[in-house]
């Protein structure tokens, strides 16, 4: 019988499943506990060099941006990082923060491609094992289901499999050829919600990405939260309870914390901000003066909204949210 | 006769290839406009799906974003990425909408590198939802600005499933039967696939193009059929909805 495909990329990491139940067992908080924190608590305490990281939803929708650029200004580097792509992986990447990177999508979208990803890659300096979307939104279901791997019918035949680290198997019960992702759990994972109360349990409004799957899919997750509201507002709408207290170690408040990025409902983009970004990005001294200008630069997000513009352009972008 | 751009025109004739009351799959830049355009005219019913959750958006705004706001704006649903790309895998996703840097004669598509994969020359986004698209909705249809540095006989990489390397390869590979790349558009041409050898064939030109400048423009040969089309030039309607309401920001265009 022909040997099946394999793709010959890297596994960053093959946790046994048995060793994830153990550490849900010994290390997450089953008991309702406050974790609010600031964004220099949250990231000094959970992200160490060298871990598995993920963002979510990616860098110009619902992301975590301040959370990104708290991770830039403590540099702390030698990272693996899964996910899409656009403005926080930019910054995390470009601040030579990443080794390897688990790719599907990594662009500016309507303008193109990333100088940030281009330089990073071009040079050799980072290594990219590729996916696609649906396969690392399934490979973060795998793990939040406890299995060692999941198969689905995409990627099959393509060079797109072959530079991952998915494998063909056949199915036991009908002998079709199927492709197995591994799993994919993160050390941490970071992920932007529209609310959450001090216990971590949390809401989204509107499109939910892959914050489901990643937040189970995540050893210790860190959400931040436009608002964070009483635990009775959570009570009077469990349904809407997307990322249970359980499944989180720190809650960040950051209001306008997806910005330049949007928030849906909330406030739109920052095209100015967008704009300007992507023409320092062009070059690598522009890269990094924005680095400076923005990051370094500026102590906290409080500070950052303050430099953006304040309430004055903040209210500017409420103005321009798509309302329901 | 109203006067119009390349962009204006892969727009319309990509909005023509889209069907009523049918879902698709819809990414980035042209195929937004496209689905726009096609709801305000021949395709009000048409099903916007957006791969991070958006399924049958108004399209009302232009989305900038397949994970913006405007992309379950009016929805009927905003889900997730595994709930819509599952709605793929079981068929219920007709049409599928890609770009790429590079095409070959079985329609596949690159989107990854120029150059070895590791030490790239040009590294591009990646897939993105691309691949998953390509191998799991029923048709796809590839939207391009003609070129031989895009119509390649050999793709640098291999991002997303077209038929592959021939008849019988997807099914080989493991790919759902009966699917596959359908048309692609260009500012040239309408190309579709040959039945038997699945290699990429003219089937309409756009206004003013010869069957010599569309193989000229292509990198491999075109199966060229005996009666070739001709497509319509956009409407004055179809220009003044896309330059007044669609994207009057003319970003796009």
């Amino acid at each position: 019988m022909a040997e099946l495909p394999a793709g010959k990329g890297a596994l960053f990491r093959m946790i046994p499943v048995d060793d994830l139940r153990d550490f849900v067992r010994a290390e997450k908080q089953k008991g309702m506990v406050p974790k609010l924190m600031t964004e220099h608590e949250a990231i000094s305490h959970f992200i160490k060099p060298g871990m598995y990281i993920g963002v979510e939803l990616y860098g110009s929708v619902r992301c975590p941006m301040s959370l990104a650029r708290e991770i830039v200004r403590q540099r702390i580097g030698e990272l693996d990082l899964a996910g899409q792509g656009v403005l926080e992986n930019d910054l995390l990447i470009g601040a030579g923060l990443v080794k390897n990177l688990d790719i599907t999508y990594h662009g500016y979208e309507v303008f193109g491609v990333s100088p940030v990803l281009r330089r990073a890659c071009e040079s050799g300096r980072v290594k990219a094992v590729e996916w696609s979307n649906a396969a690392l939104a399934w490979r973060f279901k795998a793990a939040a289901m406890g299995l060692p791997y999941l198969p689905v019918r995409s990627m099959l035949g393509t060079d797109t499999f072959g530079y991952s680290a998915a494998k063909v198997v056949e199915c036991p019960f009908t002998g079709q050829k199927l492709c197995a992702l591994p799993a994919l759990a993160l050390d941490v994972g970071l992920i932007h919600v529209h609310r959450a109360d001090e216990f971590g349990n949390a809401q989204v409004d509107g499109i939910s990405g892959f914050a489901a799957e990643m937040a189970r899919a995540s050893k210790r997750l860190i959400i931040s939260a436009e608002e964070i509201v009483p635990h009775e507002e959570i009570q009077k709408f469990p349904e809407r309870t997307l990322i249970p207290y359980y499944l989180v170690d720190a809650v960040v408040h950051a209001p306008y914390g997806s910005l330049p990025g949007e928030m849906p409902y909330l406030y739109w983009r920052d095209e100015d901000h967008v704009k300007s970004y992507m023409k320092a990005a062009e070059s690598e001294e522009g890269f990094q003066a924005y680095l400076q200008e923005w990051v370094y630069g500026v102590p906290d997000h409080w500070h950052f909204l303050e430099k953006l513009g304040g309430e004055k352009r903040l209210s500017e972008l409420r103005r321009l949210a798509t309302r329901r | 006769m109203t006067e119009y751009n390349k962009s204006e025109l892969l727009i319309c004739t990509a909005a023509h290839q889209m069907e009523d009351n049918t879902i698709c799959f819809i990414g980035t830049g042209v195929p937004m406009l496209a689905a726009a355009l096609a709801k305000r005219t021949h395709a009000p019913h048409l099903m916007a799906a957006f791969e991070f959750g958006g399924m049958g958006a108004s399209m009302e705004r232009l989305p900038l974003a397949v994970g913006g706001s405007r992309t379950f704006h009016k929805a009927v649903s905003a889900s997730s990425i595994c709930d819509l790309m599952e709605a793929a895998a079981r068929g219920f996703i007709e049409y599928g909408f890609l770009g790429g840097a590079q095409i070959d004669p079985f329609g596949n598509l690159n989107t990854t590198v120029i150059g070895d994969h590791d030490r790239p020359k040009v590294r591009f986004p990646g897939s993105g939802g691309a691949n998953d698209i390509g191998s799991l909705c029923w048709r796809t249809i590839a939207i391009m600005r003609h070129g031989k540095q895009r119509f390649v006989p050999r793709l640098d990489f291999l991002t997303t499933a077209g038929y592959l390397d021939g008849p019988g390869a997807r099914e080989r590979a493991g790919l759902p039967r009966h699917t596959g790349p359908y048309r692609v558009v260009t500012d040239l041409a309408v190309l579709d696939y040959d039945e038997t050898s699945k290699r990429m064939r003219l089937r309409a030109l756009q206004p003013g193009v010869t069957v010599e400048q569309v193989q000229a423009e292509t990198g491999f040969p075109l199966v060229i059929p005996a009666r070739v089309e001709q497509n319509p030039p956009p409407l004055p309607e179809e220009l003044r909805l896309l330059r007044e309401v669609i994207d009057p920001q003319r970003l796009y265009t």
